[in-house]
């Protein structure tokens, strides 16, 4: 059998690999190339090996902020997952309210980051703003330009605002692709609500709770926007998470070889986890 | 165990604003003895589905009265009724082991460990799962899975009744006719009285005692497979039983005895009095013959079928399927037919006229 040799092929392909090369590729290894080297303009570079990851992964700096990242994610996330399917079950199935609820639900997921950050800053001051001032008017200590904790709560509160809706609405799809046979099958066999529960909607829903977990775990892993508008990081640099900082070690200080090691890590502990929960969720599946 | 009761028990699905209910179910009086094996057999929308949710519970009718054992159940909760029912397509707890799934209704019910033990494995035993108790249940195919579903259904003990609705569609031919017999073998060990759900004639004559035919939200007649076939109280139960189904040819009176364009007919079972209506005369293909004095009739077609033969006759407008034997000749010049007065009955707007078969 002759094959013919027939090289025209990369000329189809060539579009996509010049695509992704100019908005993927050549971004991140200008990452690569600062995260070795120190520059101090005029396209001078010298090599400096792995001193801006040791020195990155030394700092207590870095280490503050990725506590802080991870307790976020990790508070949002528990209060986010329970809270969306809860809203999925109680969710009509039929009728007149379905459009209107899921149009309701839709609504958060359609505001740009920065417009919620900056209504919930708003809506929170403490003088003048809805919430903070009927806080304060109850007795509550509130100021979440200057305690860490209003802050802290301020930041959840609005992220779970925006982002529960993304949960409710993966579940609600889960939910509604259950043949109206279980839950019969279920009621003569006596089931509980909560088995029902348990072992029809909660397996129905894995799959796509294991796709809103991972869009929510980046989403909040990666958060800038929306803490930037509300507190700036602050008070002090109580709700500076990754994201904030990177961008201020980067553009702040101009550090630009450390900010690139950074964001290298940064980059693999996304990854990584991503990795580990999905396979760990995959695994259950087989078994 | 309870033998249940239907009083004039009417169902209609909510409508659409502006639209006129629509009975699903238009009255039905019925009594379902208690140990019976019963076939509700129907055309596909006709309301089988519907009278079933209604006995186990999954509905509540609009109007009328549901008793299990003269104790009035219409508004008593599905898990409270003792029901068992398996559904059309397979249901299992795809994260639980076949194990698990059989014990779940029992373990619903607080029933102890060594109890449910006994209970799941005899039953894995009769549906042959026994090798895959510990397998995951999603892990089977369509059959086992519907097996499964069934099993389900079979390891209670203390129920009212066992409904199936149509529990063998999915199950292939060789599967679908033992399964059918291990549940019609089961019926005689248990004495449980079993309502089966199907639109396949074959199906419900050889699970049932009795045939329950139903029609458009109603049931048009009760009885043996045999009264079905000799006695059909309606001309949907002639047509839809039997194949060829009944011809149903229109007719006059005369006298009482019916009259087909023009031709006198005998009927063992004639009308009294002058009657309104559409009249039609029904006849079995099986209680056809070929006679010299006869009606005359064209043949159109003649399909051998091994055993008989089914001949498509036309006379005026009207065709008369009839089943000759294998060896019987087709006569070829001027043929006629006569009809079997003992089979022959008169029906008035589609339901016979004169003793009805109970």
């Amino acid at each position: 059998m002759i094959k013919t040799v027939n090289q025209k092929a990369w000329w189809f392909v060539a579009p996509v690999l010049a695509l992704v090369a100019f908005n993927a590729f050549i971004p991140l290894m200008t990452v690569v190339n600062y995260a070795f080297q120190e520059t101090f303009g005029d396209n001078v570079f010298f090599w400096e090996g792995m001193r801006w990851f040791e020195q990155v992964l030394r700092s207590e700096r870095f280490h503050d902020s990725l506590g802080r990242q991870l307790l976020f994610t990790g508070m949002i996330l528990a209060i986010e997952v329970p809270l969306g399917i809860g809203v999925a079950l109680t969710m009509p199935r039929k009728g007149p309210w379905v459009s209107v609820c899921l149009v309701l639900m839709a609504l958060p997921l359609l505001i740009p980051w920065n417009v919620v950050g900056a209504m919930w800053n708003i809506f929170a001051l403490p003088d003048i703003g809805l919430l903070g001032h009927t806080l304060n008017k109850l007795g509550f200590d509130y100021n979440f330009t200057r305690q860490p904790v209003s802050a802290w709560m301020t930041t959840v509160v609005m992220d779970v605002w925006h982002w529960t809706s993304l949960i409710v609405l993966l579940c609600y799809a889960g939910l509604s692709s259950i043949p109206d046979a279980y839950y019969q099958a279920a009621h003569i066999d006596g089931a509980s609500r909560w088995a029902v529960f348990r072992y029809i909607q909660l397996p129905k829903m894995k799959r796509v709770l294991t796709i809103a977990i991972l869009l929510r775990f980046m989403d909040s892993f990666m958060i800038y926007t929306e803490p930037f508008v509300l507190t700036g990081g602050g008070p002090g640099n109580t709700t500076t998470f990754l994201s904030i900082d990177l961008v201020k070690i980067a553009l702040g200080q101009f550090d630009l070889g450390p900010a690139a090691a950074m964001s290298l890590i940064y980059f693999l502990v996304v990854l990584l986890i991503c990795w580990a929960f999905y396979t760990l969720m995959m695994r259950g599946e087989e078994q | 165990m309870a033998k249940i009761e239907f009083k004039q028990v009417r169902h209609a699905y909510p409508a659409p604003p502006g639209q006129p209910k629509v009975y699903a179910l238009k009255e039905v009086d019925q009594v379902w003895e208690d140990g019976g094996a019963y076939a509700l057999l129907g055309p596909s929308g006709c309301g089988k589905t519907t009278l079933l949710n209604t006995i186990s519970g999954l509905l509540t009718p609009s109007e009328g009265r549901i008793l299990f054992d003269d104790e009035d159940v219409t508004q008593l909760p599905t898990a409270q009724r003792q029901i068992a029912q398996v559904f059309q397509f397979p249901v299992v707890y795809d994260t639980m082991t076949v194990y698990d799934n059989l014990a779940f209704p029992l373990r619903n019910r607080g029933t102890t460990e060594n109890v449910v033990k006994m209970r799941v494995e005899e039953i894995a035993d009769m549906l042959d799962l026994t090798d895959r108790l510990r397998q995951r249940a999603a892990g089977l195919t369509a059959d086992g899975k519907q097996k499964i579903s069934l099993g389900r259904g079979l390891v209670r003990e203390d129920v009212n009744a066992i409904l199936f609705d149509e529990p063998l569609t999915v199950i292939d031919p060789h599967l679908k006719w033992q399964l059918r017999s291990k549940l019609k073998e089961l019926h005689q060990q248990i004495g449980v009285t079993m309502i089966y759900v199907t639109h396949d004639q074959v199906e419900a004559l050889t699970f049932a005692d009795k045939v329950v035919v139903m029609y458009d939200g109603a049931v048009v007649q009760v009885g043996t497979p045999v009264d079905l076939f000799n006695r059909p109280n309606h001309t949907f139960v002639g047509y839809f039983i039997g194949s060829p189904g009944m011809n149903v040819l229109p007719c006059s009176l005369d006298g009482g005895q019916p009259v087909f364009h023009g031709h006198p007919l005998a009927t063992n079972h004639p009308a009294s009095g002058d009657l309104g209506g559409k009249l039609e005369i029904g006849v079995r293909p099986e209680f056809v013959h070929f006679s010299d004095s006869g009606i005359p009739v064209r043949i159109e077609k003649v399909e051998d079928l091994g055993r008989y033969q089914v001949v498509t006759a036309v006379h005026e407008a009207d065709t008369i399927k009839m089943v000759v034997g294998e060896d019987e000749q087709v006569p070829s010049e001027n043929p006629q037919v006569a009809f079997d007065p003992e089979f022959t009955r008169i029906y008035r707007d589609d339901w016979v006229v004169g003793e009805q078969a109970s």
